[in-house]
């Protein structure tokens, strides 16, 4: 039975459930005088959840792990068949039965051991939904049988459901932590397995990245390496200048939108800056790509300067475009915050609306601006598609914003696209830079969190 | 007092203070253009950035295409019929009828490699035009008919300036004897430019001329559908138990913590969590939009659930009183009141964050969402790409026209964004109340 038959049949099996729920109750209420506990639709779902939500359970749980036995059995077959095999053999024998049973290899193509494990395989699947289908159903058809002797008309049923409820409420939450495990985990369990080949002080303090790794053993130049240094220095390098760019003009004009703008050119000017916040960053790629990098190159070379395309100076003007909206809008909300006595009372000592600004709104609200700065660093640190498109894949460690360098995620995306082993130190290597990436972001976040519950002055 | 009292009459004094307020005043002056300049900046890179990207993309939405006299021969046509007799399918070498076409309007061209040349002025697409006219009657078959063939993307960009005639032959991707041959078709008005219906009927292509948007905005689609069904409920569930019923205590507080962390982790960091967890431990299938919907959700939820907190912290706790004091539980409270009047905010932060989540890239970058597909997609486990990525791989594209190309498409993804945007803002006007 398919998957989509059978989740049809658990949702005809619920909903059955709840209408037989219903029609339960309203004929036990009949029958005697007593008062019912719970309004009909708390029986009702009551019963459908008893019929339901175990079966629910037992499919998620049998449908994602049945892949993994499925494939651990198949290499016990294909290794009683074939004899011994290295793990590469094994991994293409295994891709190739599955290739082959999928229809997708032309049997002409294929030896007759896979074939043979083919059809063992499509033997352990079928055996695997049939069982599945069977388990689902009848749990299901259980399920319904056992709650369906609850329904009284004294039965509670409004507090199980509630109860039910508020746990589905808490499993939801829970998925936020689940989800921080799961990130952390998986980094984690992969970067260690990156650090079995390659050490530990290489990757963080080294000098030269190319993780060229030959396919073959005897192909040259076999060895990568992994030194992590430059892709900072290059991340390093592109942030700056996006901060460069992005600070001055978003505190800029957050300061002249919420102090001098009228609410007219406010009302207008706001939501148009922010616009700038909504476009995805695949369209900045293509612009700081294919429109800036050409004016920067041919300004550059007019004037006599060597401008490489890939020049770090063009991905970084664009994500300093991207990241105005995001300075602004949060400095704006502190300066917002600053009460309006303390401007006031400039505004009495004699001082201008720029000294008031300067020296005293400003000193105010600089602990919530400096954490805007620091989730901004955050953000341009961790921001993928601009640089992929517009800065450049070679390792260079150079300070000249004219050249080309790299960045963490442009090496993460170049090492994992496209068909690799999963276990080579390239793919791994890609977990461990990610999992700097994310203690980086992780540590700026937090301290921007600090900053401000440590400095924030109370108002009132 | 000092020994040195004010003196008002002293004219140095006052002549300096007067200087010092005028450079104050300046000062001012400077500062106020200083923030002027930086909200004209900042919208002017908004303005240079769009007109820049519609004007690129204008070339891609029309299409030059050859009104060529195909003859259909009818004994090199196989028809399929079925029991009634219809024509279900028709199939030849229509290739060779367009071939033929072509020879005969030149009958000066006879070396194989001129012969070529001349072919390479029509699209590879051409033959499929002519095919899709005799399939739409095939009472055409065995007469000579007027069928209007795409040209080549090189020729195209010639029709639209966009390749320089003047140039020299060497420095130029047409060659003179191409312009001849284009010239005369011109000068017999058999050229002409049409809407690119291709854009949007094509699946992607490695010809410029063919590639059409149709199967990434059908993936795109399967994606959202599977983050919105995933996310939605579960960032609401989520974030009416943290607002609404969560004891105080340091689970909750946990919660709350992870929840404000994840929504700063970099996208790209969820696409390495896809990539491990849903693709590498439990073998789902790689570049399908079920587990690019998975890894958007988890990045979504976030933005969901913080949304959902500020809209129901919005309505007012008199609500909630009033429906425990006619005897509701705390679940009907929520469920009956609070949840209804919350619905406005809570569906224009999901639009907000389904919005954000469809222009997302990066993280489907890792789960394998920019193979080459041609074919449209059509559940959410078959091989899939979305709109960002398609924008993404046209744009790596080295062939001139698809720059067009990729600026179309990216028009089409803004355009989206715009309309699903508006819809928020339109339901927070509408819907929302002020209390």
């Amino acid at each position: 039975m398919t998957l989509n038959f059978l989740v049809i049949c658990l949702i005809s099996l619920g909903v059955y459930s709840f209408l037989f729920g219903r029609y339960r109750i309203r004929k036990v209420t009949q029958q005697v005088s007593v008062k019912q506990h719970s309004r009909d639709v708390y029986h009702a779902t009551f019963l459908a959840a008893c019929a339901t939500i175990v079966p629910l359970i037992v499919l998620i749980v049998w449908s994602s792990l049945s892949p993994l036995v499925l494939n651990g059995l198949l290499e016990v077959q294909l290794q009683n068949m074939v004899g011994a095999a290295t793990v590469g053999e094994m991994g293409v024998l295994i891709a190739q039965t599955k290739a082959f049973s999928a229809g997708l290899l032309n049997p002409a193509f294929v030896s007759d051991d896979v074939k043979q494990a083919a059809s063992y395989y499509e033997s352990l699947q079928a055996a695997s939904d049939t069982g599945r289908a069977l388990l689902v159903l009848a749990i299901g058809l259980v399920g319904l049988a056992f709650g369906s002797r609850f329904l009284t008309v004294r039965f509670t049923a409004r507090h199980w459901v509630e109860r039910l409820a508020t746990w589905l409420m808490i499993g939801a939450s829970v998925i936020a932590i689940l989800t921080t495990i799961g990130i952390v985990l998986s980094l984690v369990f992969e970067t260690i397995r990156f650090f079995d080949s390659v050490s530990v002080t290489e990757f963080l303090f080294g000098l030269h990245w190319s993780p060229q790794i030959a396919i073959r053993a005897d192909q040259a130049g076999s060895s990568g390496s992994f030194g992590a240094i430059p892709l900072f220095a290059g991340t390093l390098m592109i942030t700056l200048i996006a901060m460069v760019v992005a600070v001055p003009v978003g505190l800029m004009s957050a300061i002249y939108l919420s102090e001098y703008a009228t609410p007219r050119l406010r009302n207008i000017a706001k939501p148009t800056i922010e616009v700038l916040a909504g476009i995805p960053t695949v369209v900045y790629g293509f612009f700081a790509a294919l429109v800036l990098a050409p004016l920067l190159r041919d300004g550059g070379s007019d004037i006599g300067l060597t401008v490489s395309s890939e020049s770090a100076l063009a991905a970084g003007l664009v994500m300093g475009t991207m990241i105005i909206p995001f300075i602004s809008s949060l400095s704006d909300d502190v300066i917002n915050a600053v009460p309006q006595n303390l401007r006031d009372g400039a505004a009495a000592l004699g001082a201008t609306r720029s000294e008031t600004i300067i020296q005293v709104v400003l000193p105010a609200a600089l602990p919530g601006i400096v954490s805007a700065v620091l989730l901004a660093i955050s953000r341009a640190i961790g921001e993928t598609m601009i640089v992929v498109m517009a800065a450049g894949v070679a390792a260079n460690l150079t300070a000249n914003p004219f050249e080309s360098v790299t960045t963490v995620t442009v090496q993460i995306v170049m090492l994992l696209v496209g068909d690799q082993e999963f276990d080579s130190a390239k793919t791994l290597a890609a977990f461990a830079l990610g999992l700097l990436l994310f203690i980086i972001t992780l540590g700026l976040n937090i301290l921007a969190l600090y900053v401000v519950n440590k400095y924030r002055e109370q108002y009132d | 007092m000092t020994d040195r009292g004010p003196q008002k009459n002293d004219p140095i004094r006052a002549a300096r203070q007067a200087q010092r307020l005028k450079k104050r005043y300046r000062k001012e002056r400077r500062f106020r253009a200083f923030g002027m300049s930086a909200v004209l900046l900042a919208t002017g890179i908004l303005a240079f950035l769009m007109t820049s990207i519609v004007y690129t993309s204008i070339p891609a939405f029309t299409h030059h295409n050859l009104t060529l006299d195909v003859t259909i021969i009818a004994e090199e046509v196989d028809i399929l019929r079925d029991d009634q007799g219809l024509v279900t399918n028709v199939d030849a070498n229509w290739l060779g009828f367009v071939r033929t076409a072509l020879r005969d309007s030149f009958p000066e061209v006879t070396s194989r490699r001129d012969k070529r040349d001349l072919y390479k002025l029509l699209s590879i697409g051409a033959p499929d035009a002519v095919r899709d006219a005799v399939q739409a009657d095939p009472n055409l078959i065995g007469q000579t008919i007027q069928v209007r063939l795409p040209l080549s993307d090189d020729i195209d960009l010639v029709m639209k300036g966009l390749i320089d005639r003047n140039l020299p032959e060497t420095d130029r991707l047409v060659s003179d004897r191409e312009l001849a041959w284009l010239d005369k078709f011109i000068a017999e008005q058999r050229v002409s430019e049409n809407f690119a219906i291709q854009l949007f009927a094509n699946g992607d292509s490695r010809e410029p001329e063919m590639a059409g948007l149709k199967g990434a905005l059908m993936g795109s689609l399967l994606t959202m559908l599977v983050t919105l069904l995933i996310s939605f409920p579960l960032g609401v569930l989520a974030a009416v138990y943290l607002q609404e019923m969560a004891p105080k205590n340091r689970l909750t507080q946990i919660i709350e913590v992870n929840i404000n962390n994840l929504a700063a982790v970099p996208s790209i960091v969820f696409g390495l969590l896809g990539l491990a967890v849903f693709i590498s431990f439990f073998q789902l299938p790689r570049s399908a939009p079920l587990v690019g919907g998975m890894v958007l959700a988890l990045m979504t939820l976030p933005t969901i659930i913080i949304a959902t907190r500020a809209s129901l912290a919005s309505v007012p706790p008199s609500i909630r009183q009033a429906a425990m004091g006619v005897g509701a539980s705390r679940l009907q409270v929520i469920m009956h009141h609070v949840l209804p009047l919350a619905m406005p905010g809570i569906l224009t932060g999901t639009i907000i964050g389904l919005a954000q989540a469809a222009g997302e890239t990066a993280p489907l970058l890792m789960i394998g969402m920019m193979a080459f597909i041609v074919d449209t997609p059509t559940d959410v486990t078959s091989k899939a790409t979305v709109l960002p990525a398609q924008i993404y791989m046209w744009a790596n594209n080295p062939e001139r026209a698809f720059v067009a190309r990729t600026s179309a498409g990216i028009v089409v993804l803004l355009s989206f964004l715009l309309l699903v945007n508006g819809l928020a803002i339109y339901f927070r006007k509408r819907f929302e109340k002020r209390w």
